[in-house]
């Protein structure tokens, strides 16, 4: 599905390397973790992926089920399968909730060559998908994001990413500013989009989030590559002892 | 204290190619007392501190420069959904043929033309007097030529809820025409009138609009000025209010390389309240000055200004909007916003947002901002697939939103954002 080859990229504005070769695959139906310590570069990771500005690929490749992600435009990977749910997600004043979605999902479609839906469609489709989210109709109708709190802003990633059923996704600290009850209704929206077909990554600072949702892989990421993989123990091992035992262990 | 020589060079210069219309004896002391009036203010020119960010140049020279005709496409009338009286104007000049009929429920409706011939007319109370009210403490200039000069207009005078919008349709089919209209409506206590203007007029268009609004009348305007490109306008709106009165004003402005719009607006009655706001999006050569003075004078009024301007291609936007509160006019509600969303680097946007206040229990807020499109919004909204032309008009409607709100009609207010996008999509890429 994801797979990224000695992956290196620079800061363009700083003369700054953040991305030191870093390889993944994430496979259909698998849900991959990335841990680190703080600059390890795990968001870089995901903005660079999702084709953020401000980034210089200096080598390495990013593919998207053969195709090549680092040559597309933001909303080409969109529209290719590829979803960030965003650590902060933004703010967009005078935009409705629903004309924001909708616009989105009709964009893909067309961009796929399938048809757009219908306004009677889409209505019947997000009220669904919103209820299983505990999103009520005020919300859908309030500018993007606009006056939500952290618990919804991420509820509202989760409903975005159900409404537009994206192959690969990757949750850029999803757990970030979030209570514990809110973290279990974000993480069973986003459980239920497990299926064969789709590939998660999930970045993540605690093993908290992973109690929720069960990754298949874990990675542990610092200075810019992933340092160590493993199976889920990887995550209770970094929750009881820090990166400090394994950083000291590759070193 | 005497005109400067070069100020009565260009006054004298410009009433030289005009002729003013003669009437009855009340239309013509109005006319006279007008004239001179101007001849002692002088056409406004560069120096004048109110004209620091527009040359008045193309709208007080003798001859106006000639303005292409735009080739009109297929759009929809904007007001076409709502029920109207149509009368229209062809560079300036009645055109009774494409006219409605001038009859109305609870309106009265006749034209300057023939009402300044008539020796006994309401209009002989209200001509020119808002006008002049409007000249202290900043002169109008351009408002007083319009005062003397007018050829035709509409007296509008209503009495109760007037059912049908009356819509003025101005139409510019010459390119070198120069038209000069004053209107005048009167709003009866309890009386509920909608005006819709359209069109870019003429080549050079001088329109003043009178509006006098008694204890609890309505007055809604909404307005479009033509998408001509080569077209100057300088439009005055005078009103004023009585107590628990509405004046609500709309305006649409897309291209025109010069416009000046200005609103003076007294609140005299308490409980009044007054909205004017305004959408002007600008590509090139294009300059639109929005300037407004609300003067708060009773109780309890609350007024608000909003203008949003989309510049890009080197045009550029000003505004000047001031609110006077007045001693005595305590709880005072008074909100004023002047934004520019620069397309790109260009552009430029000159605001000069101005608050004078003599009373002690007022709330008044101000605030004015030039910026760019927010490149988080922008890689959010491309992240989900939207294109980055269809993410960039989305935004700039979005920052358009709080003018366009302005407007009551729900209908309207979709054709406006319909007529925004549209102007948007063919300046695409």
């Amino acid at each position: 599905m994801l797979e990224i080859k000695n992956l290196h990229v620079d800061l363009e504005e700083e003369d700054k390397t953040i991305l030191k070769g870093v390889n993944l695959t994430v496979e259909a139906g698998k849900v991959h973790a990335i841990m680190g310590p703080n600059g390890s570069g795990k968001s870089t990771l995901s903005y660079v992926l999702s084709g953020k500005d401000g980034y210089e690929v200096t080598g390495g490749q990013a593919t998207l089920n053969g195709d090549d992600l680092l040559d597309m435009e933001p909303e080409e990977r969109a529209a290719a399968g590829l979803f960030l749910a965003f650590q902060y997600p933004v703010e967009i004043p005078g935009v409705g909730n629903m004309t924001f979605l909708r616009t989105a999902m009709n964009a893909q479609r067309k961009a796929r060559g399938e048809d757009e839906l219908s306004a009677a469609e889409f209505l019947k489709l997000v009220r669904e998908k919103a209820k299983t989210l505990k999103i009520d109709a005020e919300m859908l109708k309030r500018p993007v994001n606009v006056g939500f709190s952290g618990g919804e802003k991420k509820r509202n990633e989760v409903l975005q990413m159900a409404m537009l059923e994206p192959k690969m996704c990757i949750l850029d600290e999803t757990d970030s500013g979030l209570d514990v009850d809110a973290m279990k209704l974000v993480a069973e929206g986003v459980n239920a989009l497990r299926d064969a077909g789709r590939g998660f990554l999930v970045i993540t600072h605690y093993q908290r989030l992973l109690d929720h949702i069960k990754p298949d892989v874990v990675h542990i990421m610092a200075n810019g590559r992933i340092i160590k993989s493993g199976g889920p123990e990887l995550a209770v091992e970094v929750e009881n002892n820090g990166y400090a035992d394994i950083l000291a262990e590759v070193a | 204290m005497a005109l400067p020589q070069t100020k009565q060079d260009v006054t004298e210069a410009r009433l030289s190619t005009l002729d003013m219309p003669q009437g009855a004896s009340w239309a013509n002391a109005l006319r006279e007392n007008a004239l001179s009036r101007l001849r002692a203010a002088g056409l406004p020119d560069r120096r004048d501190e109110y004209w620091k960010y527009t040359r008045p140049e193309t709208l007080v020279q003798a001859q106006g420069p000639e303005a292409a005709l735009f080739e009109v496409d297929e759009e929809a009338e904007l007001f076409g959904d709502v029920e109207r009286l149509q009368i229209v104007f062809v560079d300036g000049v009645f055109d009774a043929e494409a006219s409605d009929d001038l009859i109305g429920e609870n309106v009265k409706i006749e034209r300057l033309a023939e009402v300044s011939q008539t020796d006994i007319h309401w209009a002989k109370d209200l001509y020119g007097v808002l006008e002049t009210r409007g000249q202290t403490p900043v002169a109008r200039p351009l408002a007083t030529l319009n005062t003397a000069m007018a050829t035709d207009g509409v007296m509008i005078h209503a009495t109760g809820k007037v059912s049908k919008a009356i819509h003025l349709v101005y139409h510019h089919k010459s390119t070198s025409s120069d038209a000069i209209l004053h209107h005048l409506v009167k709003l009866e206590d309890g009386a509920d009138l909608t005006i819709f203007e359209s069109g870019p007029a003429a080549a050079r268009f001088n329109k003043v609009m009178e509006v006098d609004i008694a204890d609890t009348a309505r007055f809604n305007h909404v307005r479009k000025q033509g998408r001509d490109h080569e077209r100057v306008a300088v439009t005055h709106i005078f009103a004023r209010l009585g107590r628990e009165s509405a004046f609500k004003s709309f305006t649409l402005t897309a291209n025109g390389v010069m416009t000046r719009n200005e609103c003076v607006i007294e609140l005299t009655g308490d409980d009044s309240v007054a909205h004017v706001a305004g959408a002007a999006v600008g590509d090139g050569d294009f300059h639109h000055d929005d300037t407004v003075f609300i003067t708060h004078d009773a109780e309890r009024c609350e007024s608000r200004q909003v203008f949003k301007k989309v510049l890009r291609n080197g045009a550029t936007g000003v505004f000047q909007g001031k609110i006077l509160v007045k001693a005595g006019a305590q709880k005072t509600d008074g909100y004023q916003i002047s934004q520019s969303l620069l397309l790109d680097g260009d552009s430029q946007f000159l605001a000069k947002p101005e608050l004078e206040i003599y009373a002690d229990d007022v709330i008044c807020s101000h605030g004015s901002t030039s910026g760019a499109i927010d490149e988080e919004g922008l890689f959010y909204m491309r992240a989900r697939g939207i294109p980055e032309s269809t993410a960039t008009d989305l935004l700039t409607l979005a920052f358009l939103a709080e003018a366009v709100q302005e407007v009551e009609d729900e209908g309207l207010r979709e054709d406006i954002n319909s007529r925004l996008s549209g102007w948007l999509e063919r300046r695409r890429g």
